[in-house]
């Protein structure tokens, strides 16, 4: 099944509106097309409508207008427990009344599998997530981690085709989550299931996903692989909310092709590449990330634009330095760099010069 | 590490570390109890010990014992299966020991006391206190004809008075304290003479409780008052003994003249003895039933009231159920279990689904049905319950609307009060607020992902209520239950007023028994067996539902 992955569409939501008072809507004219097989992230600070597309999806709420289909099939009409959706809670909402076994005993039982099988299937689906004797326990005597892996047992258990992560880890530590995340993503592409999962974490996001879709503002802002989200942000909001992102204003200077030039709002000029600005004197934000500037003259182009800066502080982070420029009138520029043998160390108060590649710099609506 | 288990780990100040931890805990304690303090103080003043008291009223019968010790004792060595009635002496004792209980208005105590076990009994004992002074009289004139001196008062303490006979005294000062209830501490300014109480010991009892009495209750000097007709009886009691003649004739103490007249002439004093006189005064002193009734209840404590409130009674034969047509309690007993529970169910029935509305809806509309909930709280319960009477009877509201509506006939209107459908429905409604609240605060901690997680993994609306959501639920209503159960099997007020006689509940005779008939005792036993119900069905509980499963909220 790991390659079950098709390019025909598995999940579509099509022009897809959802306004909970008739006043506003949370999610506006809502398009995405998901693959079979793909483990795609709804990414998003909190009110942006990712959760509720999300329980849309699973059939607890219902689109005030557009379609929602499943396998080509609109399932708008269809109640949640016919949608045969699996799904994992934010607080994983394991029955605390029934033990492990019988919490995954449950979709089985429901649809009305003889017992042998059931328990078959249940010791299977434990066992997946080397959980497999803790069967006779009850939630509540579980950590939280393992609670977890009950909750996604659970949720794969009666095999569904399709499963929905509302946060799943958010209520674990930092390092219980790293594993998981590495876990769930393997399960996933493992089983070839197709995976909606719901998170405010980007790092999570950025690790686990094929695809993320960041939402803002009842909108997915840009729907893109991991690696094209951080390094080619489609706007503003993308970048800023992606990643640690340097951000300085200015207006357009000129145009050519691939490239442009930017006045920033004290006098200097850089250069950029223009992403969604089309016009000369348009405002711009220019979107440049820590890791990519560079103040060792020697590693620049020779004909590339610098600016000058006055380093702030300096912050030792064990393998990274960050240290905090004053560039343009921004205090808040940071750059990142490797702790190499070779590496300068900077002082705050140094008069440095720093620049970058120009395909490192995108210059981003205002 | 096998050592190290051993030794005793130490403070950072070389203290035993155990020792130090108590220190520590020690003022938090303090510090709770004092918190707790007030509180408790107030609870078992006002609430434990009037309880335990209570409780206790409900085997305690030393009233029998107190008020007629002679007559008890003499009673035990009777044989009430002979059908024979008691030995003279017995009667002997009961007039000396009733005469004094008639001074101290106590016998009609004692009588109303015999006469929960058997009906008359406390008519007797009024009538006999009325005529015991007669009974006295009967050897009191004689005695005076025969020497003139025995009308006097300082004659007769000259007589009795003396040294030697403290021991009497103490013993007669306790049991007349132990008979009226009080102190009887002061001096009487009377001593027995030794040589007196052994020549005339009737004499001698009956003049020392006539002299405890008169010192102490009545505040008077002994020697110038003229002595109980008992006196003169006690007398007589003591001149049919020969011994006691032939110690006379050769007695040379004060009173001995007027002592040996009175031996002279015992032909003059009546012949017959108190049993005679007594009958005499109602046949039923000659009842080998009245004193097997006595007999029975003289012990300091007795089943008796349990045995009552099981509608059982003691015989001199037994434990014997009681006829059929006194047969109430355990019908009662029953009745109000079973009400109970209907109550209880329908308030589940009821509450149920309000509980879930509540904690579904959003904050402010459930805040408004919880103030639809909470009115009745903030009504008078005598003014509820009352409001119901209005409603339920045959001309009351809720017939005339049904007789308008056609569902029910004019000429048989539904009988909803004065019966045990009254007194459901009316408490059903008063305690419904005690069902939903727990509920209420049980189900609002239910989260909503439950069921959601239910209906993703394929459950229909009714499965995931059924299977997650309602077990969920059940600990509020244990709680609920246990509430409305314990409130309901309790309760008085309502049954009073809406339950005629079908609709009544133990607690009602209880208030019945401590405030009219004024028979506290079995009024504790049936509130004892009460709270042992309640507790029994508490621990089945406990053992089925187990009471970790009972929430009040969070």
């Amino acid at each position: 099944m790991a390659d079950g992955a098709s390019n025909e569409a598995f999940v579509e939501f099509e022009r897809v509106q959802k306004s909970y008072d008739g006043e506003s809507l949370v999610v506006k004219d809502l398009n995405l097309t998901m693959p079979k097989g793909e483990f795609l992230t709804m990414l998003g600070p909190s009110g942006s409508g990712k959760t509720t597309c999300l329980m849309m999806l699973a059939g607890f709420e219902t689109a005030t207008h557009g379609d929602i289909r499943l396998g080509g099939v609109s399932i708008n009409d269809i109640p949640p427990h016919k949608r045969g959706i699996g799904m994992v809670f934010q607080n994983y909402a394991l029955f605390p009344h029934m033990t492990i076994a019988e919490n995954l005993a449950f979709p089985l039982e429901v649809r009305k599998m003889g017992k042998a099988e059931q328990e078959e299937k249940v010791k299977r689906a434990l066992d997946m997530v080397e959980m497999g004797s803790f069967g006779g326990r009850r939630p509540a005597q579980l950590s939280g981690g393992q609670q977890q892996r009950v909750a996604l047992a659970r949720a794969l258990v009666f095999e569904p085709e399709l499963v929905l992560m509302d946060e799943p880890l958010g209520a674990l530590d930092k390092q219980l989550r790293e594993k998981m995340q590495f876990e769930i993503t393997y399960l996933a592409h493992q089983l070839g299931i197709t995976t909606v999962y719901v998170t405010h974490d980007q790092t999570e996001a950025l690790t686990m996903s094929d695809r993320v879709a960041v939402f803002d503002d009842g909108r997915i802002q840009q729907l893109a692989a991991p690696d094209q989200l951080y390094e080619a942000p489609e706007n503003s909001f993308v970048a800023q909310f992606i990643g640690e992102n340097n951000t300085l204003e200015g207006v357009i200077k000129e145009i050519k092709g691939n490239t442009c030039v930017v006045q920033l709002d004290d006098g200097e000029v850089i250069d950029a590449v223009p992403v969604n600005v089309s016009q000369v004197g348009e405002r711009t934000r220019v979107s440049i990330r820590p890791e990519r500037v560079e103040y060792n003259r020697e590693r620049l182009h020779e004909d590339a634009h610098t600016l000058k800066a006055e380093v702030l502080e300096f912050i030792y982070m064990g393998d990274i330095f960050r240290t905090r420029l004053r560039v343009a009138g921004n205090d808040e520029f940071v750059i990142k760099t490797r702790n190499a043998p070779d590496q300068v160390r900077l002082k705050p108060g140094q008069q440095i010069e720093i620049g970058w590649l120009a395909e490192d710099c995108r210059a981003l609506d205002a | 590490m096998g050592d190290s288990t051993q030794e005793v780990v130490l403070a950072a100040d070389g203290r035993p570390l155990k020792q130090s931890l108590r220190r520590a805990l020690m003022r938090q304690k303090m510090r709770a109890v004092m918190l707790v303090a007030p509180l408790l103080i107030f609870v078992i003043v006002t609430f434990i010990v009037p309880i335990l008291s209570m409780l206790f009223r409900s085997v305690e019968n030393d009233i029998v014992a107190n008020t007629i010790p002679g007559t008890v004792i003499e009673l035990s060595e009777w044989d009430g299966s002979t059908g024979e009635p008691p030995h003279e002496d017995v009667y002997r004792n009961l007039f000396i020991d009733l005469f004094k209980a008639e001074e101290a208005k106590q016998h009609t105590r004692l009588g109303s006391r015999l006469n929960y076990e058997q009906s008359g009994l406390s008519s007797l004992f009024r009538t006999t206190g009325r005529s015991l002074d007669g009974i006295g009289e009967l050897w009191q004139d004689p005695l005076e004809d025969i020497d003139p001196a025995f009308e006097d008062g300082a004659f007769w303490y000259e007589m009795m008075s003396g040294s030697g006979g403290e021991g009497l005294l103490e013993q007669r000062r306790g049991l007349m304290a132990a008979m009226s209830g009080e102190e009887m501490t002061g001096d009487v300014g009377f001593v027995p003479s030794q040589q007196i109480v052994e020549m005339l010991p009737w004499t001698a009892r009956a003049y020392t409780d006539f002299a405890i009495w008169a010192a102490i209750q009545d505040k008077d000097t002994v020697s110038e008052e003229d002595p109980w007709e008992s006196v003169y009886g006690a007398l007589g009691m003591d001149l049919t003994n020969p011994e006691t003649i032939s110690a006379i004739n050769s007695y040379g103490g004060p009173g001995a003249n007027a002592l040996k007249a009175a031996a002279e002439n015992i032909d003059q004093l009546p012949q017959e003895g108190f049993r005679e006189a007594f009958v005499a005064e109602d046949d039923d002193w000659g009842s080998s039933d009245i004193w097997g009734t006595i007999k029975l209840y003289s012990p300091n404590m007795t089943p008796g009231y349990f045995l009552n409130s099981v509608d059982l009674q003691l015989t001199p034969e037994g434990i014997e159920t009681k006829p059929a047509n006194e047969q109430i309690y355990t019908k009662l007993f029953i009745r109000t279990l079973v009400m109970a529970l209907i109550i209880t169910a329908s308030c589940i029935v009821l509450g149920y689904p309000v509980a879930w509305l509540l904690s579904n809806l959003p904050m402010r509309t459930s805040s408004l049905l919880m103030i639809l909930v909470l009115l009745p709280f903030w009504t008078s319960l005598l003014v509820r319950t009352s409001a119901w009477k209005v409603l339920l009877q045959q001309q009351g509201v809720i017939n005339e609307i049904l007789v308008w509506l056609g569902f029910v006939n004019d000429a048989d209107r539904l009988i909803l009060m004065n019966n045990a459908t009254g007194t459901v429905i009316a408490m059903t409604h008063i305690l419904l607020p005690f069902m939903v609240l727990p509920l209420y605060s049980v189900m609002k901690t239910i989260p909503p992902s439950y069921q959601r997680a239910a209906k993703s993994l394929g459950a229909t609306n009714w499965t995931a209520f059924w299977r997650v959501y309602f077990p969920q639920s059940v600990p509020g209503i244990g709680a609920g239950s246990i509430l409305v159960f314990i409130l309901a099997i309790g309760y008085y007020i309502t049954p009073e007023i809406v339950g005629g006689t079908d609709g009544v509940f133990i607690s009602n005779r209880i208030a019945y028994h401590i405030s009219s008939s004024l028979n506290w005792g079995l009024a504790a036993a049936l509130g004892s067996i009460l709270l042992v119900v309640v507790l029994g069905l508490y621990w089945c509980y406990d053992k089925i539902v187990g009471i970790d499963n009972v929430k009040l909220g969070g």
